[in-house]
């Protein structure tokens, strides 16, 4: 267990500044995700063009994976089709729980591979990408990892 | 408080060391620092012994048979109840009920006393810093009888307004439940106080003492409450067993909780009757072995000697904090002037589990959440803290350890 693996430099750097943090208020998509046992909150506002993610951003309070993992999130997925998107989702779900996922796909967001050697910090990575999943399918329900 | 005669040697903490079979793991190459007693105690060899023991010569079901083993089983049982009586001062073993632990036994008091009790329009206070353990029962209680639940609030050390406390006793007060000692604070109450004038007003007390009972005497006669509910697992015995004490008077007076076997004199289709106290509030097979365990980790504190522990585990409080507050940007939450032995704090710019993991891979346990009570949180306005609760097996040197990855925590993550 290596603790350089979890924090990453990117990671640190993701978490001390994080891109595409705020709120979009003209934005098309909302969704709320809590992880109430953690008491993290991640707001989430997508603006869809057509199939396209033009932009997005995100607040709340969370850990530092769980802030990296949202700010690595926006730079992924901005300009993104939604079927991009859901190939994406697919392969940081695979790489956190452990099966590799496919490395050229996911580019920067390889960062956050060292949390699938912490099994109790996968939800705070997960918690974004299942609150953008939300936001695009248009729930008003929010959503949790716990 | 139950008056402590006895000299005050510090403790021999190697030798308690010792006792504890998992203090000499070690965890991802580092010797464990379990510094999350407040969450639950880790068990000593006497306590563990007991309960195999138990299993391995002298199971049987209890109260039922006339061959050896359930009378061995029985005795056993009772023989727990006697040394929990004696344990918190109870009048009679009949005031001693066996539960699941101390949120079954306010669940109890809540769904058997409180149904009884309450109509619309009554009053259940509580204080701002309980466990949601002491939250919710009453809740739902509230929602069941139409009674309304009223918060004594607390200041920003985290100590109950006692004034603010005593103008919310009105004419429609039924119950008060209260902490002995607040689980995400530290924060110790001085119960006299608070029960003083509800006793007066007729007003039934409901004590949470599962942050007490680890750290102070008690003496549930001097103290004057009616419920007094406390876990095993927190004080260095097993989980699934806990106590309810509850005055005999008040207990005598409640309907049946839970209904099945044991709890019965008699059951025929016209109707059935009750079984003397405690039983009557223990419907099916108790957990025998459990039971046995909390017997065997009572002997245990009080051979170790209740005023050194608490000596020691203050010195380890007075340690934590004047070593945790040297630290940049460190912000201890609780900061009543009577604590038990935990340290909550807040670190600026680093998340409590971030802090979690990092002093983890060093071999260091420490809880970091809302410590179930979330509504503590809300005030000092944090989602989480971290949190180190010790116990009378923890060391000066282990503080430092703490100490050391906080600092390597910061290091690594601000």
């Amino acid at each position: 267990m290596d603790l350089n693996d979890l924090y990453r430099d990117v990671i640190v750097d993701h978490n001390r500044s994080p891109r595409n943090r705020g709120r979009l208020p003209q934005a098309s998509r909302h969704a709320q995700g809590d992880n109430p046992l953690c008491g993290d909150r991640l707001r989430l506002d997508v603006d869809l063009d057509g199939d396209v993610v033009r932009d997005l951003r995100f607040e709340g309070s969370g850990c530092a994976i769980s802030t990296a993992s949202a700010s690595l999130m926006s730079e992924a997925v901005k300009g993104r089709t939604r079927t991009e998107v859901a190939a994406l989702f697919d392969a940081v779900h695979a790489m956190l729980t452990g099966g590799g996922g496919d490395a050229a796909r996911l580019g920067k967001l390889a960062a956050l591979a060292g949390v699938a050697e912490f099994p109790a910090r996968v939800k705070c990575a997960s918690l974004c990408w299942h609150t953008l999943n939300a936001a695009l399918a248009g729930s008003a329900q929010p959503v949790t990892t716990e | 408080m139950a008056a402590v005669r006895e000299p005050l040697a510090p403790l021999d903490v190697a030798r308690i060391r010792a006792d504890f079979p998992v203090l000499s793991r070690r965890i991802h190459g580092h010797p464990l620092a379990y510094l999350d007693n407040a969450a639950s105690a880790q068990q000593p060899t006497a306590v563990i012994d007991a309960v195999a023991d138990y299993a391995r010569c002298h199971h049987a079901n209890v109260h039922r048979g006339v061959h050896t083993l359930s009378q061995e089983a029985t005795a056993l049982y009772e023989g727990a109840r006697e040394k929990v009586r004696r344990f918190v001062n109870g009048a009679s073993p009949a005031e001693i009920i066996f539960v699941r632990g101390t949120t079954e036994a306010i669940n109890l008091v809540a769904q058997s006393h409180g149904r009884a009790r309450l109509a619309p329009g009554d009053e259940i206070v509580v204080s701002e810093l309980e466990h949601h353990s002491n939250i919710v029962p009453w809740q739902l209680l509230a929602a069941q009888t139409g009674a309304r639940l009223r918060v004594a609030p607390i200041d920003r050390r985290g100590v109950v307004d006692f004034d603010a406390y005593r103008r919310l006793l009105g004419p429609r007060t039924r119950i008060v439940a209260l902490a002995h000692v607040s689980n995400a604070l530290g924060t110790v109450l001085p119960l006299p106080d608070f029960i003083g004038p509800a006793r007066e007003r007729g007003i039934t007390t409901v004590i949470d003492g599962a942050q007490a009972v680890p750290h102070l005497p008690v003496d549930v006669q001097a103290l004057g409450c009616d419920f007094y509910a406390f876990s095993a697992h927190k004080m260095y015995g097993p989980t699934g067993i806990g106590v309810l004490y509850a005055r005999e008077a008040v207990l005598a007076a409640m309907p049946p909780w839970q209904g099945g076997g044991d709890m019965i004199l008699t059951v025929s289709f016209q109707g059935s009757t009750w079984n003397h106290l405690p039983h009557r509030f223990e419907a099916g097979t108790p957990n025998v072995g459990g039971a046995v365990g909390l017997g065997a980790a009572i002997d245990y504190l009080e051979r170790m000697g209740r005023a050194r522990v608490a000596a020691h585990e203050q010195d380890l409080l007075e340690h934590a904090t004047a070593r945790l507050t040297t630290i940049d940007g460190l912000t201890v939450v609780g900061t009543a002037p009577v604590k038990s032995s935990l340290v909550s704090f807040a670190i600026e710019g680093v998340h409590p589990h971030d802090l979690g993991t990092v002093l983890d891979a060093r071999g260091i346990a420490v809880r970091t959440g809302h410590h179930c009570a979330m509504p503590v949180m809300e005030f000092f306005g944090v989602p989480a803290t971290t949190r180190a609760s010790f116990a009378l097996y923890n060391t000066r040197e282990e503080v430092d350890v703490l100490h050391d990855g906080l600092v390597d925590a910061i290091r690594m993550l601000r």
